[in-house]
């Protein structure tokens, strides 16, 4: 029971007057920026990082997590009101939760949806809690190769094996690890891809890349094609409770959508669409209201809500206790570590206890606040919800450019943020999913680096890496997950569900 | 993924690829300029082969999309936003490193912006950013000590 005694001293870390406050400030702003449509969690994460620049390290973590718990729910309230989910998980909550919203039932949905990520929340964060040691033991005794092929696992798993398609992921991959070439090399110290400009000299940063891509590359393609078409806002009427009969709809669906969600996010197998779809077939195949689903069925509501959340804690684990950001917004946590010098792992957990588990006990906090504050504050939602488009985008244009220059003040930066937006318009137009560049660049000099510390143990034999039993297993997952989407075409069907 | 009866060769698709390729020789040759240090590994060369064979790799895979014409069906574009939003960040980065501060950079990044998106009130957009800049530079460089880049406008803080 060390999990229940780490937990229980990071109880006492979080709720210190000024981390619950903390915890409070980040689930609200979380939220706020969150509901704004086109801004999905990691945008949210990578938009408020420079204004922790300065506030302590434990707190300001404790701040992303409720961001990070905010963000979510946000995202899940635009599904349902507007119809326009800010990132991929929440498309299956769109799918029913609007229809919801449309004949009245906005209340029930929003409700739903809330409970659906709290009770799910709660248990794959207890989930994370007892994982996170025995994670923690087996990851000490990796070696330097066997963090590189557990990176190349994640690598393939985040951008080939279950997106549309494995060459369009490969490519984000590949241009995410050129951007992590970029800078002087800290081993050798040369500077790669450089070419004589000093604001290149270190490294590209990833709030910058994070928030061209997200933030000015969706500006740019919401712009480009508003004659398509028009996003209306739906008004919140009736009774915001669930009834009885909502609730004997809903429970088994939050629990049935945490079972897929967290394992799914919990193991580096990529982001939260799929648990997102698995839950919402299942339920559609469960129900005895089969009528409903397409209409407004609260179970399609409360399943992959549940889902989404359950894997958005369960990308946590490898986060924390390997180092292994395996979504955009892991990523982006994993940036806001960096910014202390914190670098996650066993390490981590070694040193830092209180930090790490001040941070998980914060999760469950968070994740009580948001229960108690959104119902209530649902009405100042949707006002921000209201805001008109124009002002909406000029505003978070405004907001990410200041951002970016507050961190690093030089107009070099506001150029890469300028190429980043128009990379990431040409990433939407052309279908190249947005999530393996932020990953490839965070993650691509830290398997690096791991791939040389093998090397050079092995004298520069890079057989090394197949001589470890657990390199050799992994690499040949990494294998598998590349070539598997190849063999068999219907991987990327779950995105079919959509239609 | 649609398959039409009539694929076409998709030239944007193409494009793309002699792009990727572009990118693949362009970190092969950062490469060779770099030095070997240590005789037992490639050191600093090791990733950039990596990258730059994979890009490669890429732009063939591409390239055979392109030519199947596997790429996804992309509606008409509108040229005239995209212009008038990159003008304001363009407004903002010129006026930044000439010294002018962020303020009015800012202020006119918010009208285009917002013209962008179909609103027909430039000047009272520019004053709406105006009152935003103002609060964020309050936010930023006095409640956060963050430091924003300051221009004539700013020094009357």
């Amino acid at each position: 029971m060390e999990a229940f005694a780490s937990l229980a001293d990071g109880l006492t870390v979080a709720i210190q007057p000024m981390n619950l406050l903390f915890a409070l400030i980040g689930v609200l702003l979380g939220t706020a920026v969150g509901v704004l449509p086109g801004i999905g969690p990691a945008l949210t994460v990578a938009l408020l990082l420079p204004i922790t620049f300065k506030l302590d390290p434990g707190g300001s973590i404790i701040m992303f997590a409720g961001i990070y718990y905010g963000g979510m729910y946000g995202g899940s309230t635009t599904a349902i009101l507007i119809n326009t989910p800010g990132e991929s998980a929440s498309m299956a909550t769109a799918l029913e939760g609007n229809k919801m919203a449309k004949a009245g039932r906005g209340g029930p949905a929003l409700a739903t949806s809330a409970i659906g990520s709290f009770v799910a929340g709660t248990f794959a964060t207890l989930g994370l809690t007892f994982l996170a040691p025995y994670l923690v033991d087996i990851a000490v005794s990796f070696g330097p190769e066997d963090y590189f092929a557990l990176m190349c696992v994640a690598f393939v798993t985040v951008s080939a094996t279950f997106g549309d398609s494995p060459v369009r992921g490969l490519t984000s991959l590949a241009l995410g690890l050129l951007l992590g070439l970029v800078g002087i090399d800290i081993l050798s110290g040369q500077s790669r891809l450089s070419f004589g400009i000093p604001e290149l000299y270190d490294n590209v940063e990833v709030t910058t890349l994070a928030v061209g891509l997200f933030a000015v590359g969706e500006a740019l393609y919401v712009a480009s094609r508003r004659h398509v078409h028009e996003e209306k806002l739906e008004a919140v009427r009736g009774s915001l409770w669930m009834t009885r009969e909502d609730w004997k709809r809903s429970w088994k669906p939050w629990l049935r959508g945490t079972a897929f969600g967290f394992p799914i996010g919990a193991l580096p197998a990529g982001g939260a669409e799929i648990p997102t779809f698995l839950s919402y077939s299942t339920e559609k195949r469960l129900t005895k209201h089969p009528e409903e689903f397409g209409k407004g069925a609260i179970e399609g509501v409360a399943g992959p809500e549940a889902a989404n959340n359950a894997a958005a804690a369960g990308t946590l684990v490898p986060l924390l206790t390997l180092g292994l950001p395996t979504s955009a917004t892991a990523a982006m946590m994993l940036a806001g570590f960096q910014q202390y010098g914190l670098n996650p792992g066993p390490l981590l957990f070694a040193d830092q206890p209180k930090l790490v588990w001040g941070l998980i006990a914060s999760l469950f906090i968070a994740n009580a606040m948001l229960l108690v504050l959104n119902l209530p504050l649902v009405g100042l939602w949707v006002r921000l919800l209201k805001i008109p488009q124009p002002w909406l985008y000029a505003g978070i244009l405004v907001f990410a450019t200041m951002g970016t220059i507050a961190a690093n003040p030089s107009p070099v930066e506001l150029i890469m943020l300028t190429v980043f937006g128009v990379l990431g318009f040409l990433m939407r137009r052309f279908d190249f999913p947005i999530a393996p560049v932020v990953v490839g660049l965070i993650l691509g000099p830290i398997a690096e680096s791991q791939l040389r510390r093998a090397l050079s143990i092995s004298l520069g034999d890079p057989m090394v890496l197949l001589q470890s039993p657990i390199s050799a297993t992994l690499l040949i997952i990494a294998l598998l997950a590349l070539i598997a989407p190849f063999v068999l075409k219907g991987l990327g069907r779950f995105k079919a569900v959509e239609d | 993924m649609t398959t039409s009866p009539q694929r076409r060769i998709d030239v944007a698709g193409l494009v793309i690829a002699l792009i990727l390729f572009v990118l693949a020789g362009v970190v092969w040759w950062d490469m060779t300029k770099l030095q070997i240090l240590s005789p037992y590994d490639l050191g600093p060369k090791v990733m950039p082969i990596i990258v730059s064979g994979a890009l490669a790799l890429l732009a063939i895979g591409n390239a055979i999309g392109a030519l199947r014409g596997d790429l996804p069906a992309r509606d008409h574009l509108d040229w005239k936003p995209i212009i008038l939003i990159l003008g304001g960040l363009a407004c903002l980065i010129i006026l930044i490193a000439i010294g002018g501060g962020f303020m009015i950079g800012t202020a006119i990044l918010f009208a285009t912006t917002s013209a962008a998106f179909g609103r027909r009130a430039f000047l009272t957009d520019l004053l709406i950013g105006a009152v935003i800049a103002v609060f964020i530079y309050l936010l930023f460089a006095k409640l956060l000590t963050l430091s924003l880049p300051a221009g004539p406008l700013e020094r009357l803080f």
